[in-house]
Formats: structure tokens, sequence, C-alpha cells
């Protein structure tokens, strides 16, 4: 008996802590408010949202005076009799037609912004986004050149084994990058399911839906860094591929484009330079990290459930090159989990680049105790084997 | 119909309370019963929000911390996905299905439904469909995982698991529409003399109109998933690009079902609302033709709204402004509801017995959940919004804090009737605020988490997302406890408690309280006349 009064009193007391803490930690807290605005749009929409936020206050506190005060001075135990009327046309109007006119006075606004929103001429650049699970792709269709961008928060941190750094799970390898005061059109797609592209900062949400491009803009008018997320359930990593852009000064941005065309200059000799086994494992282990690690995890053991084998002493792996180079190029179907949640079968990497391909099997050939007779990859291989 | 005398019907037959009917199991297995069936409807619906609620629960503690603890992502996925389902098609619609069946005939002057067999039949296709529902956890590549909206092409690609999830949503989608028939009949025909439509209490008005919305839309619904099973096993290219077809057109169909869903969620709450609030203020209900008008209004307008839930799909710009003015008109013939029950009280000798404080917690919630939908409606605003945790608040704030405590309201005023004893009103009362502050404490900080930027339907978050969700857990934990005061205080009721008089409630005005506490086996052998 006395433990249970005991008991009572401690959930009393969680409860009642409980109730206090929305009040306290409205205050203690920074994140309960909109991210702070980096474009005309998302400052707009801001200022639309309080505008509305606060005339419903009003009228909340409007209502529930009006009910509060009734129920403090029409209560049965301080004696009122109750009224029996049940009827005013003129007080239904009135509640009728005004509440419809405050609407007209909302949409208004809220019109001019949705026109202002859906006008992509006139943009300065077009950058055409793709998702996929669970990536993004960005491509500067102007220039010629693309790249991938994939989350970087290490495996050890989501499961708790190692402390969470700032940016935790809001950070990738290569971000969007992009010049300050420009008007950037959007293109939105998808390869495989519906994902949705979001930065909250730049008010932009698109989905992208494979099969169709779909477009939207922004102007960034201030230099920095903003983060954003996949906001459309993508499958089981749809936590995990977050949205980062870097807006850059005018002049940054063109040192960097230069940058980016240089590198793809020297990237298209790449392919027939031989490498060191060295720095092909230790580059093949990043590339197996941000893409293979999902499934076949980072100790290389495979996951039963969705189909991935262990890559420890795996007989392709320890095979012939040609036939990993087949597989890691065009994907596998047989002897996999059908139906298991990411379908089941090891996809086709052929998006990678031959170093990229040639690294990562390189690293799969020489790691976790593996020692394959043929273990170096080399780019010309893979380049070879690509039809 | 309703002049036939009884007798005439069952020719002489002994019909004692119980007298030819089997005992045990088998009572319920082949019972016609209006009240027995309404009772099985309002236990499966408990037995479903307990299960949907261990699975919220689930949901809440791996969010307490950021990182992954307790379950994997595609279990996490799982977990929002069944509870939805769950708690939409399980909890929510078979608890407002128990209510009709329980009162309507009792609220019309009838003996029992129109179509007593088919009840029996409609009921008992629900515990199959959750029973594969639920078996779908434990099929090879797990259960659903495409969220209760099961977005092509993601549910495309997920196992069998998905296949069971179908069948099941046609399973009830069949036991609804044969529910809502045999209530628009029971309606139409069944009224006693004198029960003009422009008489019918306000839950059997909601309950007509809802009837209605549910044989428009889940047909929808069945299409839509069957075009779902097509495209993942026949090779038919509805929702794939790469056939001619199109994964939007599926948004499209769901939600010209899925929004009308909502009011088909809500209007019978709002019928039980209309019931309570002028008993306990003592007064008539202000304003009855124009409730009726905008449940009428509420009904048609939730046709036209439903691209709504896709503002950020890429609709052309005439589109969204149409949606978008559709739905912030919905906030007219519902605003008006709220001023009536105001308007209702106002005046009145009011007292606020645990039906009443559940009536006032909606109305103060539900109103709250009606603003942020109106936040909503807004377009670009909601492009900040879209999947994120706001949408989760505002919708909790109408299905939960709305529906629910409404379904609470109507156990507690209705239990002297059913049960024929008083509840303790004690329990009642600590259900009441534990549900009310907890709801508050699990619901409120997630409009804070979506304004901050959290998207929904995550199993890992950014660490500035983590106060707030511990305080949502905390409160989720607090709200599901709070339940078992609700069971307690039904169980006890049932078991006794003070004898029930006909009325307990002295405002009270429906024909249910002319019938004897606990009613007769057939409510009304001899229709009452109504003047």
């Amino acid at each position: 008996m006395c433990n249970r009064t005991e008991l009572a009193r401690r959930l009393l007391r969680a409860a009642i802590a409980g109730s206090l803490l929305v009040p306290v930690a409205a205050f203690a807290v920074p994140g309960w408010y909109f991210q702070s605005p980096a474009s005309p749009v998302a400052q707009e929409i801001i200022t639309l949202h309080d505008l509305i936020f606060w005339i419903c206050v009003v009228i909340f506190v409007g209502v529930f005076g009006t009910m509060f005060y009734s129920l403090w001075k029409h209560r049965k135990s301080v004696g009122h009799q109750a009224v029996q009327f049940h009827e005013n046309t003129a007080v239904e109007v009135i509640w009728t037609v005004i509440p419809f006119l405050i609407l007209l006075f909302m949409a208004y606004p809220a019109t001019k912004t949705i026109l202002a929103m859906h006008d992509t001429a006139a943009s300065d650049m077009t950058i055409k986004v793709t998702g996929s699970q669970w990536k993004w792709n960005y491509d500067y269709v102007q220039e010629g050149f693309g790249y991938y961008s994939t989350l970087t928060t290490p495996l050890a941190q989501i499961e708790g084994r190692e402390p969470k750094d700032e940016n935790y799970l809001l950070e990738v390898d290569n971000p969007l990058v992009v010049p300050v005061d420009e008007k950037v059109r959007v293109l939105v797609t998808a390869s495989d399911v519906i994902h949705s592209w979001w930065v909250p900062a730049f008010g932009v949400k698109q989905d992208a839906i494979p099969g169709f491009v779909r477009d939207t803009w922004f102007r960034a008018d201030k230099v920095g860094i903003y983060r954003g997320q996949c906001a459309e359930l993508c499958g089981k990593e749809h936590g995990f591929m977050p949205i980062v852009v870097e807006v850059k000064s005018k002049d940054d941005y063109a040192k960097w484009l230069g940058e980016q065309k240089q590198k793809l200059a020297a990237a298209a000799e790449n392919p027939n330079k031989v490498w060191d086994e060295k720095d092909l494992v230790a580059h093949g282990q990043q590339v197996f990290n941000a893409n293979c690690a999902a499934c076949h995890q980072p100790t290389g053991t495979g996951n039963a459930a969705i189909g991935a084998p262990a890559l420890v002493g795996d007989k392709v792996v320890l095979g012939p090159k040609q036939h990993q180079i087949d597989v890691v190029l065009n994907g596998q179907t047989d002897g996999v989990v059908q139906k298991a949640p990411t379908g089941g079968k090891m996809p086709s990497w052929s998006q990678l680049s031959d170093v990229d391909i040639a690294a990562a099997i390189t690293y799969t050939r020489n790691s976790w105790g593996n020692k394959a007779a043929e273990n170096v990859v080399q780019p010309a291989d893979v380049k070879g084997e690509r039809k | 119909m309703s002049t036939i005398p009884h007798d005439a019907i069952v020719g002489g037959l002994p019909h004692d309370e119980h007298a030819h009917h089997p005992k045990g199991i088998m009572r319920w297995i082949t019972t016609t019963n209006h009240k027995d069936i309404g009772t099985m409807y309002l236990w499966f619906s408990f037995t479903m929000f307990l299960i949907g609620g261990m699975m919220a629960l689930t949901i809440r503690s791996e969010l307490f911390h950021p990182g992954l603890q307790i379950v994997d992502p595609e279990f996490f996925n799982s977990m929002t996905t069944l509870h939805g389902l769950i708690m939409i098609f399980g909890a929510l619609m078979p608890g407002a299905v128990g209510f009709a069946n329980w009162l309507i005939p009792m609220q019309i002057g009838a003996p029992d439904m129109a179509f007593a067999r088919m009840n029996n039949w409609s009921f008992w296709l629900l515990p199959p469909a959750a029973i594969m529902l639920l078996l779908s956890l434990f099929v090879p590549g797990g259960a659903a995982s495409g969220g209760w909206t099961m977005y092509p092409p993601l549910t495309v690609q997920s196992g069998m698991g998905m296949d069971l999830t179908i069948f099941a949503v046609h399973i009830m989608g069949a036991s609804s529409i044969m529910g809502s028939i045999n209530i628009i009949t029971t309606i139409l025909n069944l009224r006693a003399p004198g029960m003009t439509l422009m008489k019918l209490p306000l839950f059997c008005w909601t309950w007509l109109i809802t009837a209605y919305l549910l044989i428009a839309v889940m047909p929808v619904l069945a299409g839509a998933v069957t075009m779902l099973l097509t495209d993942r096993h026949f090779g038919t290219s509805f929702f794939n690009a790469a056939g001619g077809g199109d994964p939007v057109l599926f948004q499209h169909v769901f939600w010209f079902f899925g929004h009308p869903e909502v009011y088909i969620i809500i209007l019978p709450a709002f019928g039980i609302i209309s019931e309570i609030i002028p008993v306990f203020s003592r007064k008539p209900l202000f304003g009855y033709a124009s409730m009726v008008y905008a449940v009428a209004a509420i009904a048609i307008l939730s046709f036209l709204v439903w691209a709504h839930h896709m503002f950020t799909t890429g609709l052309p710009a005439a589109s969204i402004l149409f949606y978008m003015y559709a739905t912030m008109l919905i906030a007219v013939p519902t605003g008006v509801k709220v001023f009536n029950w105001l308007a209702t009280m106002w005046k009145g000798s009011i007292s606020l017995e645990a039906p009443m404080l559940f009536a006032l917690g909606f109305l103060f919630l539900f109103t709250t959940g009606g603003f942020t939908g109106l936040i909503l409606a807004i377009q670009p605003i909601d492009i900040q919004f879209q999947d994120t945790y706001y949408v989760v608040a505002h919708f909790h704030y109408v299905m939960v804090a709305g529906t629910l405590f409404a379904f609470f309201g109507g156990v507690y005023y209705w239990l002297p009737k059913w049960t024929g004893h008083m509840y303790d009103e004690k329990i009642a009362d600590w259900h009441f605020w534990g549900s009310f502050i907890f709801f508050n404490v699990a619901f409120f900080p997630m409009h804070f988490l979506g304004l901050a930027g959290m998207p929904r339907r995550v199993p890992d978050y950014a660490q500035q997302f983590t106060d707030w969700n511990q305080v949502s857990t905390i409160g989720a934990f607090g709200f599901g406890l709070s339940q078992l005061l609700l069971l307690w205080a039904v169980l006890k009721c049932i078991r006794g408690g003070a004898p029930a008089p006909a009325k307990p409630w002295e405002g009270a005005m429906t024909l249910e309280w002319t019938l004897p506490s606990p009613p007769p086996y057939h409510s009304f052998e001899t229709p009452p006349v109504v003047k």
C-alpha cells in the first residue's frame, strides 16, 4: 500500500514536471521557430505565417475568452438558470460573413506570394537535382558537370558509439554550390521513388517525381551554408539523405566553377593512369563507405535480411576481378532475397567513375582479412568492362 | 416500415431478453442485435487503439534520443505506417460505427438496425482484416513501410506485407460500405412517426451525411489500392512513368478518398459533441438548422480540396489557388459549428461532469487544430510545413483531441444507458485531466519541431530537435498510461455501481433516455410518437 501511494506520488510529480516543461523549454531552447531566412521568398513566407498566426491568436482569445466567461458565470453551481433561446438569425449571419471577410483578407497576400513563387522565368542559371535512394545528384546542366552528394555522418555516430558532432545527419561530402543573389532555377526529378528537395532557409520544397521533371527556383541573398533534408518518405534511409547548399560570393563561385572544370579535365585523363595499391585502398574505403556500406556494412559483414551478402571471404570478391567488375557495373539479381525492402538486388553502380569503382573493388579485395589473388583493380580495367 | 408492429415480424415467438438466442461466445458470433454489435465495435476499436498506441510508443521511444537505439529504420517505418492504418481503420472508424449501432435505433425510436444480418457481417469482417495487418509484421520483408498513404513507387518496391495491407484495406472498406448502407436505410426508413428529418438528433444527422461520404469514397480507395496491386504483380503501369503512368495519379486518387475520410472521422464526433453540450448546459442546441447545413457544407467542400495534400508535388499556380481558396472556405462552416456550440453554452446552466469536460476539451483543442489547418491551407506556408512535424501536430489535434476526445465524452455520457450503472466520476475526471494535459505535452511541441524544420517519418534527427522530442515522448507515455483509467472506469461501471435511472442527465432530451437503463433487447418494440 505504501509502495502504491509512493508510486502514485512519483507519477503525479512526473506529470507536473512534464507539463511545466512546455513553457519553460519554450524559452530555454532555440529550435521552436523558422530557421532564419536566406531568400526573399523564405522571408515572405515567414511574414505571411506571422500575419495569419496572429489573426488566429486574436480569434482564439476572443472565442475562448467567451467560453471561459460563460463557464465561469453560467454555471449551475453558482445557481445560474438556463435561458431557453436557440436561434438568432442576425447573429448567425454575422458569424458566417465576418469569417469569410477575414479569409479574403488572408487570401490576398497568399495569392501574391504564390504567383511570385511560380515565376521561374529569367533565371540566371539552372541546376538539375535528381533524388535517388538515398543520395542527391546535382547536375550543372549549362556547365556540363555534376556530382553526387551523400551523407558523411559516420555510422558510429548514428549508433551512438562516438559522440555526435555539430552537424550530425546534416553534413554531406559534396554540397550544392551556388552564387549569392542569382536566380537559380532548379529542375527536380528522381530515379527510383519520390523524394522531396527541401531547403528551409530558401523556402523551397519540391517533390522529386521519377519520370517527371518539375521546376522551382530560389535566390539566396546571404553567403553561408544552409541545410535541409529529404521531405518525402523514400525508404529505410529516408532520414539520412540531407541537402547542404553552400552559397558563395560571385567571385568565389567563379573560382569554384573553374576548379571543377579543371578537375573534370583531369578526370578525363585519369582512367589510364596506373594507381598504387595503397592509394586505391585509401580512396576505395571512402567510396565503399559512402555507397556500399549501407547494405554490405562498413565491416563487410553484409545484411542477410535484405539479401546483401557478406564480402568477407566472398567468392566473387576473392575470385577473378573481371566478374566482380561486371557485378558492380551491371548489378546482380540472382541469389538475392526477392522482395526485400530495398528491392533485394545489387543495383548497378555504373554512375560512379572508373577510378571510384576500381578503388572500391580494390578495397574489398584487401580488407577485413580478404586477400584476393588478383588484389589490385586499375581504372583501366573498369573502363574496359563498360559496354 | 416503421409502422409495422414488431410482433407481426417475429410472429409470436417469445422475445424476452436473450430467450431465443445462444449464450456464451456464440451469442457474439451470431448476434444480429444492434447493441451487441455496437458493443463489439467499441471493444474492437479500443483494442486497436491500444495496439496502435503501443506502436506510437515504440516510435516515441526511438525518438527520445537522436541516433538509432531501439529499432532499425525499416521497422520504424513499418511502425509509422501501421500506427496510421490501425488508428484510422481499426480504432476511429469502427469506434464511430459502434456509437452508431448503439444509438441510432434508440435515438429514432426503432427496434434495431434495418439490415440486422448484414450488420453482423460488417462487424465480423473487421477482425480478420486487423489480423492480416498485424500478421504482416511477421512475413518476409516485414510489414508495409511506405506510410499509411502508400505512395508508389515506394510501395511497389516493398514485400508481401504490402499485399496483406492492400487486402486488409479492401476488407475494411467493404465493411464500412455495408455499415453505411445499413445506417442510411435505418435513418431514412425506421424513424418513429412524427420524427421528420429536421427533428433528427444531430448525432443521427452527422452519421447520415458521413455514411454518404463513405459510400462515395471507399470504392475510390479500393480502386487506388487495386491499381497498386496490379502494378506490383501484374505488370500494369498506372503509377510507373516508364510504362506511361504517373506516380502522382495515385496521390490524386488517394486524396480524393483521403480528404473526405478526415471528415468521415470528425463528423460523427461533431454529432456526439452536439448531443453533450446542450445536455450539460441545460439548453437546447443553438442553431439546429445551421448545424445541419454546416455539416452538409463541410461534406460537399471535402470533395473539392484534396490537392491541398499535394501542394509540393508541383501543381500549376491556377490549381494551387483553387485548392487553397476551397480549403480556406471550410473554415466558414466549421466556424459556424464552434460558434453554435458556444452560443449553446451561453447563459445556460452549466455543470462539468466527465462528458462535458471532454466536450470542452474537444472544443478547445479541435479549434486549435482547426487554426493550424487554416495556416496549412495557405500554400506558401504549407511549402515549409508539408511532411514536417507541424502536420503531425495538426492532425493529431483534430483526430485525437477531436474525434477521440468526443468518443471518450460519448462513452461517459451513454455508459449509464448502456450498462444500467453510473460510472465513477472521480476516475473519469482523472482520465480527462490525464488525457488533456499529456496530450498537449506530447503534441504541442511538435508544432515547434515542424517550424524548426524536422521532417516526419524519420527514425533519427539532428541534435537541435532533441529537447522537444524528449518532452513529446514523456507526454506520449503519460497519455498512453492515462487510457488505462478509461479501461478501469468502464470495467468498474459494467460490473456495478449506483443504478442509473432511465434519464440520469436532467438536460437530456433525445429518445434513448425514455428507455430504461439498460434498454430492452429490442429497443423500441412499439414506435414512440414524436410531436
